[in-house]
């Protein structure tokens, strides 16, 4: 099966020059960007296998001598194109704060503890079928300078890699009705409400594990579609 | 698991790395993780010209970037790609032709790799070797492609892609071949803005 990756596809992303966001403003080009035609080097992309993928890359809370502090969650879902199609054995990496809102990176210096158990880094492969499972910690809010009083929602860093170079996605998954985000620019950039919606994972009862952890589904769809519509289910 | 899925109404929109994703991403043995990937594409068994291929990232200041992530993907030496989409016979070494690095504290970046060959557009024209690079960062929702073209390639002239983008930005994506022991060393600066503003592509 061939895919392609019509530019319509794109209109769900923020503009690059989102003002609400200061960093955006010397950092994104002024002119326009030049059109071209998908080429091999465009459509193919890295595979990379099970190699990459240690024992507990995927589960964040034994990556240390001992448990790290927080509400214990897990995370899972399908990676899919936009047809609806699971994206088989693409790499999922993942990294996030603490569950006090601090980062391991040495440019973090919110006043909040670090956890010596805790790194927040993660990667896993998703199956034949596209899904994907972390254990991680729900990560807390955290204070930046955009703006007096600015505060980024809870959330977790996705980094994923399809079936091409550019249906490549970077994102960030936000947890169901955080009251920060009316407040939050980078989650705003997206100016659609229901594309902005898809980066907020549900809540997810029934894989909830009793007496263990709560469970959130997050959907990740990325860039590519058969180049004839075809039925899905 | 978990129920048949629906169609999706539309991809996940796209997010900033931020400012920390280097221990995640990047970590270049500074945090306790072990990186995926590398800087340095060469495996032992690849062949083709060894090239470094560096420069540095800039803003809208003059300012260097540095806490941009920066990825190449290109052809091996025959112009094959790494992946079964590419429909040839694939490169017969463990060359992957993905690399990753992150900029220094002087907005820095290098790629260790080989020359690519010819890759061929959907008319069958020739392009010219190229790298495409995909940039991430800080104050960046979208990640950015451009290309990376070697300086003093005949192809280049007749280039598909670099004949889209106006002669006088061109320069933009063609790295300068510095002299070096050895190795060939070329060298290309990506500008987000400015007078020197690097060409980046809609794809």
């Amino acid at each position: 099966m061939t895919l392609s990756y019509p530019l319509q596809s794109l209109t769900a992303h923020p503009p690059r020059l989102s003002p609400g966001y200061k960093s955006t403003v010397k950092r994104s080009p002024t002119k326009p960007l030049i059109p071209m035609r998908h080429t091999l080097s465009e459509l193919t992309g890295p595979v990379y296998g099970h190699e990459t993928v240690r024992e507990n890359d995927n589960d964040l809370t034994l990556q240390g001598k001992g448990e790290p502090l927080g509400e214990r969650i897990i995370v899972h879902g399908y990676v899919l194109d936009e047809d609806g199609r699971g994206v088989p054995n693409t790499l999922v990496e993942l990294w996030q704060a603490n569950a006090c809102g601090r980062y391991v990176h040495v440019v973090d210096q919110h006043p909040a503890p670090l956890d010596p158990n805790f790194t927040g880094a993660g990667r896993t492969q998703s199956d034949s079928a596209g899904y994907y499972r972390f254990v991680t910690i729900k990560p807390g809010a955290y204070p930046w300078g955009n703006h007096h009083n600015a505060w980024r929602p809870a959330h977790i860093h996705f980094s994923v890699f399809g079936h091409s170079f550019v249906s490549r996605l970077v994102t960030q998954m936000y947890f169901p009705g955080d009251p920060l985000f009316p407040f939050d620019p980078i989650f705003n950039s997206v100016t659609d409400e229901k594309a902005r919606n898809r980066m907020v994972s549900d809540f997810d009862l029934e894989n909830t594990r009793p007496d263990w952890a709560l469970c959130y589904r997050f959907n990740i769809v990325l860039r590519g579609r058969n180049a004839t519509p075809m039925e899905t289910k | 698991m978990s129920k048949a899925q629906s169609k999706p109404e539309g991809v996940t929109p796209s997010q900033t790395v931020g400012p920390y994703f280097a221990y995640g991403l990047t970590s270049n043995g500074k945090y306790d993780w072990n990186d995926a990937f590398s800087n340095n594409l060469v495996t032992a068994d690849t062949s083709g010209e060894r090239v470094r291929v560096e420069g540095r990232v800039f803003d809208g200041d003059g300012q260097p970037m540095v806490d941009c992530m920066l990825e190449i993907w290109q052809a091996d030496a025959q112009g094959r790609f790494s992946d079964p989409q590419d429909k040839r016979a694939l490169p017969n070494s463990s060359f992957k032709g993905f690399g990753r690095c992150g900029t220094d504290a002087d907005g820095r970046y290098a790629f260790d790799t080989i020359k690519p060959g010819i890759v061929h557009d959907p008319d069958g024209k020739p392009q010219a070797p190229h790298l495409v690079l995909a940039v991430f960062a800080r104050g960046l929702l979208l990640h950015l492609y451009t290309r990376i073209y070697f300086s003093g390639e005949a192809g280049n002239a007749t280039d598909p892609v670099l004949a889209l983008v106006p002669v006088d930005r061109r320069a933009t994506l063609i790295a300068q071949q510095a002299h070096c022991n050895g190795n060939a060393v070329y060298s290309l600066d990506i500008n987000m803005q400015g007078d020197n503003e690097t060409v980046f592509f809609d794809v």
